[in-house]
């Protein structure tokens, strides 16, 4: 085990009945400050694997070891270990009755207890910082999809996590959109934030992943630095993957 | 024709009758309306609470999800119950049957029936707009680290009640007209005052068309203030 392992998974397993078999005994560590971009063709389990860290999908049995506690035992509070934990989803999931602002501050005022107005100011800097705080008062309705995946970010953020999980962050994006969500999660990287990423993105794959992992029908084929998946990946099915996606 | 309506509701103070009758009816309508809403969402949210938590995940028996299954049971009893019977037996039942020992108000009996009664259609109303909002949303609720209820509470409730407005406003229009069925335990409400009118001047039309003309009347007003709060909450969606 690395020395700064933040998450590690221990024979992961989820499955969805007798038969369909999610996730097959992952075993995947996440250093602290690591980037980890996670491919692989669609029903591979990846966006499962990723539920699974911050136990939005329950696991069937296996480990989630956060920060030296199993997240998959019963008796742990999960909610404590989600607030250090942000997630960012395909479709954005902003509260559509909430201002922009209120969808920030909404968590650390209720759930870190901290006073409206430095949760404010907090969230107007970190709007500022995705150049969007001239929208701290519209409704997400009044957001195009880039903007909404940007919010959704900084809202994650707003919470101070430790690790952030992105899954499938630009894939209901229209393609003009894509680049200014990737900018932010490039720059997220830069200052570095533990990052796990599920996505089609190979060029940010390429660029800012300090790992890839392929998987593939619940289970990890190969992982390592980008040049060796991109460039000498050892697997058939790493390289029948890549030569679609390629 | 003249002399008829003064026959109608000026002679011996009979417009008294519309007028006492309708203030039953209203103060019966509204606190009927009260329970209905509480107990319509208790309902609901324990009813949608269990079917995402004890029925999916299938925990291991534990003291919690027993109680709580209970609950669930009770729940689907009651609305199998009010909604198969008709409201006029149900208000009978209450009155004649279990209040019968009891020197009971009435109009207590009216407001506990329909108000009952209510609830049930309640509860299946914001039963659907609790799972017509986008289950993204408990996911990011949950993942920012609300615990379930809190993000009920916060994210699921007010994003439902918007979804519910429309329909909620139509089961308390039809409640207001049910509660003209109170005169069935001789409860003075303003049917029952019209049909008295009647009964004294033996002349229906003017006393039934005022009693209609005030419902209607009535219900007017309370889709033009619904609308109006529905504009208001819909200022998120622009």
């Amino acid at each position: 085990m690395k020395d700064n392992c933040i998450i590690k998974t221990v024979d992961l397993c989820k499955y969805y009945g007798e038969k369909i078999h999610a996730l097959e005994s992952v075993n995947i560590e996440i250093g602290k400050g690591e980037v980890v971009v996670i491919i692989g063709p669609s029903g591979s389990g990846k966006s499962t694997f990723l539920r699974s860290l911050n136990l939005l999908e329950e696991p069937t049995s296996g480990k989630i070891i956060f920060d030296d506690v199993d997240l998959a035992d019963k008796n742990v509070n999960i909610n404590i270990h989600r607030q250090r934990m942000g997630m960012v989803f395909q479709h954005f999931n902003l509260f559509p009755h909430m201002t922009i602002l209120k969808n920030m501050t909404i968590a650390p005022i209720k759930l870190l207890k901290m006073p409206k107005a430095e949760a404010e100011k907090m969230a107007m800097e970190l709007l500022k910082r995705v150049g969007l705080e001239d929208r701290a008062n519209a409704y997400p309705s009044q957001l195009s999809g880039g903007q909404k995946q940007r919010i959704a970010i900084v809202r994650a953020l707003c919470m101070r996590p430790e690790v952030m999980l992105f899954d499938e962050p630009t894939s209901a994006l229209d393609p003009e959109m894509v680049g200014e969500v990737l900018e932010v999660m490039k720059e997220l990287a830069n200052e570095g934030m533990t990052m796990v990423v599920v996505t089609h993105e190979m060029g940010f794959a390429k660029e800012v992943a300090d790992r890839v992992i392929f998987m593939a029908d619940g289970a990890v084929v190969e992982e390592g630095s980008p040049q060796k998946i991109f460039s000498q990946p050892e697997n058939q099915r790493t390289i029948d993957f890549l030569k679609k996606v390629l | 024709m003249k002399q008829k309506f003064i026959d109608n509701f000026i002679t011996d103070d009979r417009y008294l009758y519309l007028l006492n009758g309708l203030k039953t009816t209203l103060i019966i309508t509204f606190f009927a309306v009260i329970i209905g809403i509480l107990i319509g969402f208790i309902v609901a949210i324990i009813r949608v609470s269990y079917d995402k938590t004890v029925k999916e995940t299938k925990r291991k028996f534990s003291i919690g999800s027993f109680f709580f299954s209970v609950l669930n049971k009770i729940c689907q009893l009651y609305l199998t119950v009010i909604r198969g019977t008709p409201v006029v037996v149900q208000l009978m039942i209450i009155y004649y049957i279990i209040f019968a020992d009891f020197n009971v108000n009435k109009v207590f009996v009216a407001v506990l029936a329909f108000g009952l009664n209510s609830g049930a259609y309640v509860a299946e109303i914001v039963r659907g707009g609790i799972m017509a909002v986008d289950s993204g949303q408990m996911e990011a609720g949950r993942s920012l680290g609300f615990s379930y209820t809190k993000t009920m509470i916060y994210i699921i409730i007010p994003q439902a009640f918007k979804n519910v407005v429309p329909s909620l406003a139509n089961e308390f229009i039809v409640l207001l007209k049910e509660t003209s069925v109170s005169g069935y335990i001789a409860v003075m409400d303003l049917t029952k005052g019209g049909d008295i009118i009647r009964s004294r001047t033996y002349e229906p039309f003017f006393p039934l068309i005022a009693v209609a003309c005030v419902y209607l009347f009535l219900v007017i007003i309370f889709t033009w203030i619904v609308g109006k709060l529905e504009r208001r909450l819909r200022n998120s969606e622009r």
